[in-house]
């Protein structure tokens, strides 16, 4: 809240309530049984990332007996977007943007000018420093110069797993889990530590791993959308590299 | 029109205001609004399923000091709860949408819905009954017929009006998603109803039929990105209709060119801009409502943020747009985190289609003078309730010192949304509603 230096202290020290107010008001916004929003339940993990917070919407919503399709798919996209743009992109080099940016990728969404990639970065990190800074997800790639690239040699596979640690692939996994008892788990296990399979791009340190990583994401979000709406019986997904 | 000074602008005074003082009853949320054709009647259907009519007096216009109140002429339950038991769900009775029918008799017609059945209802008046029966007492009771002395002819007298909803028609069965739209027809006699992934087109006489002309689901749903958010004819071509989606794009189709219009005539979508892009670019852009203007030559969109106004001729960017609450942009991570930024509000044009209107946040609402450029903030609130009493501007102080009488973002109430209006069709009087309750408000009469 802006501070005015004017001359009414009055209205000083009500802006200067103003925040708290601001800030109470969303911490009950979770709790208020009156509501009607959505997302009503107290986090189960609590979290200030937009990734986390998107997929606890995601698992909320898939959690209503019959979801809001519209809600769904907005979120399934948004949440496609988030990982996208915390994939490390191998052909980013050139990019001069700033170098605490996360290792976002110069995908469709921000492959315009320079001058535009800027701002749009801006933009996302305002965006993203609303909930009190980023997770831990992007930081080890961001840390490790540009563009986020750990090391050059990796191999694909195990070993680009390896430096995933606590970024974003292992980190969704670990939580998409937990969150998703009761759906066969086998189709983890076996997807995520399988070796490079075709369709995934050689050649990228750590790119085909953290793909795997995260397609193995997105499948799992476009798997359980199918489920909900009951076209497709329980079943394995289709492999990486649709 | 509406905004200060200048010798047409319209003063809205507060009117009417509906509905229970203590807003706890979820049930009483109303879920849409929507005058008839001629604006005689006003038609709210709310979250419990229940559909409340209310009729204008009619007024001797020589002395009004204001146009005629709306009183309840009817209140009917439209839907009930129901499952679905072989998907073990329940189906909400919560109207989405309301439709009327253009009057051809006496009777009125509507269409309701909620999420899945369609229903016809026609709202009759009785204000008088047969009276004087040979064979019947006055309160119904069989007389003897050996009593019967004298014959008499049975009279109509008047008796007080009552006002009947019958169901005349139940189109159910041909939506497996929620439905978010109807729209009837200008030839009167089909109408069309659109749910997240199919536009089903009906004839008002046939109930276990309908025809399904544009299906946007992929066969395999893994693919699903895009959801079908509104749809409506267009006013005066029966061929024609819209359907918008969540991607912030609208299709045009034209059911001459083929029984299933998947392939759009026209497709409308403006350019993101780039500076404006963010992880929430797709969320605000979803097209919430769509509506023709009444000449048929534009329609308008409404998303998170803006309004915008388009010219059928010209596909690829709106020829006006209006900004709702800009100031929201900084905050949309914020409402993401509570969901508000998934609010579905509508828009409305006024008679003559000079003027938009839409809501917001903290039980405000905009309209937009397509003619003047100007715009205006009203508040929908108790505390105005006097008849007659002239709306005050309200103004939303985005950054730095707020002004007096400004209230800034962070105090809005978020709680309080206007997500429905409706516009009279020929007069400047407006109906808007806040969660539970119906704001009726009208230009000053001198």
């Amino acid at each position: 809240m802006m501070l005015s230096k004017g001359l009414k202290r009055k209205r000083e020290e009500e802006e200067e309530e103003e925040p708290e107010k601001e800030a109470l008001a969303v911490d009950t916004w979770w709790l208020d049984p009156r509501l009607p929003a959505v997302a009503q339940a107290p986090p189960a993990v609590p979290s200030n990332s937009l990734l986390d917070l998107s997929v606890l919407k995601l698992h909320h919503s898939l959690r209503q007996s019959e979801p809001d399709l519209r809600h769904l798919v907005l979120l399934v996209n948004t949440l496609r977007r988030i990982q996208a743009s915390m994939e490390p992109e191998a052909t980013l080099p050139s990019v001069p943007s700033p170098p605490e940016a996360p290792g976002v990728a110069a995908d469709s969404l921000l492959a315009s000018s320079d001058a535009a990639l800027s701002a749009s970065m801006a933009s996302l990190l305002e965006d993203l420093s609303h909930i009190e800074g980023l997770s831990q997800a992007p930081q080890p790639l961001v840390d490790e110069g540009p563009p986020g690239r750990p090391s050059g040699g990796a191999p694909p596979g195990l070993g680009a797993l390896d430096l995933l640690g606590p970024a974003t692939g292992c980190l969704l996994d670990d939580e998409l889990k937990g969150l998703f008892e009761d759906i066969d788990t086998s189709m983890y296990d076996s997807e995520l530590w399988a070796p490079a399979s075709e369709g995934l791009k050689p050649g990228p340190e750590d790119g085909p791993g953290k793909e795997e990583g995260l397609e193995l994401d997105e499948a799992q979000l476009d798997y359980l959308l199918d489920v909900l709406v009951g076209t497709q019986a329980l079943e394995r997904p289709p492999g990486p590299g649709r | 029109m509406a905004g200060a000074g200048g010798g047409n602008d319209i003063q809205w005074c507060f009117s009417q205001v509906k509905g229970a003082v203590d807003d706890d009853v979820a049930e009483d949320i109303i879920s849409t609004v929507e005058f008839n054709h001629s604006g005689e009647l006003l038609a709210t259907g709310d979250k419990g399923g229940r559909v409340v009519i209310f009729q204008q007096e009619q007024e001797n216009k020589i002395q009004s000091h204001s146009r005629g109140e709306y009183n309840v002429y009817s209140t009917f339950q439209s839907h009930e709860p129901e499952f679905d038991y072989l998907k073990s769900l329940e189906i909400e009775e919560k109207i989405n949408k309301i439709r009327w029918l253009p009057q051809k008799n006496a009777a009125q017609f509507l269409l309701s819905t909620n999420d899945k059945t369609i229903k016809l209802w026609k709202i009759s008046e009785r204000d008088k009954r047969p009276e004087g029966y040979n064979l019947k007492e006055e309160d119904g009771r069989y007389r003897d017929p050996t009593t019967v002395t004298t014959l008499r002819v049975p009279v109509f007298r008047p008796m007080d009006l009552m006002v009947e909803a019958s169901p005349r028609r139940i189109f159910a069965n041909a939506h497996t998603y929620h439905i978010n739209s109807i729209s009837i027809n200008s030839d009167y006699e089909t109408y069309l109803s659109a749910d997240d992934l199919r536009i089903n087109l009906w004839h008002l006489e046939i109930t276990d039929r309908s025809f399904n002309i544009v299906d946007i689901k992929p066969a395999n749903m893994e693919e699903l990105t895009e959801v079908i958010t509104a749809a409506e004819f267009h006013p005066n071509s029966c061929n024609t209709f819209v359907y918008s989606s969540s991607k912030g794009t609208i299709r045009l189709c034209d059911m001459r060119a083929s029984a299933l219009c998947d392939r759009h005539s026209k497709l409308f979508e403006e350019p993101e801009d780039p500076s404006n892009r963010s992880f929430f670019s797709e969320i605000i852009s979803s097209i919430s409502d769509v509506k023709f203007s009444h000449s048929g030559r534009y329609m308008m969109t409404r998303d998170y943020l803006s309004v915008k106004i388009w010219d059928l001729n010209m596909e690829n960017r709106p020829v006006e747009t209006y900004q709702v609450h800009e100031y929201l942009r900084s905050k949309l991570c914020s409402l993401y985190e509570n969901d508000c930024i998934f609010d579905k509000f509508e828009c409305c044009w006024n008679g003559s289609d000079s003027v938009v209107m839409t809501g917001s946040y903290n039980n405000f609402f905009r309209m937009f003078d397509r003619n003047t450029k100007r715009d205006i903030t009203l508040e929908a609130s108790r505390e105005n309730n006097k008849p007659r009493t002239v709306l005050k501007p309200r103004k939303v102080c985005a950054s730095g010192k707020r002004k007096k009488d400004e209230i800034s973002v962070d105090s809005l109430d978020f709680n309080k949304k206007i997500l429905h209006t409706a516009w009279h069709p020929k007069e400047n009087i407006i109906a808007v509603a806040t969660t539970n309750n119906l704001y009726i408000f009208q230009d000053k009469v001198n």
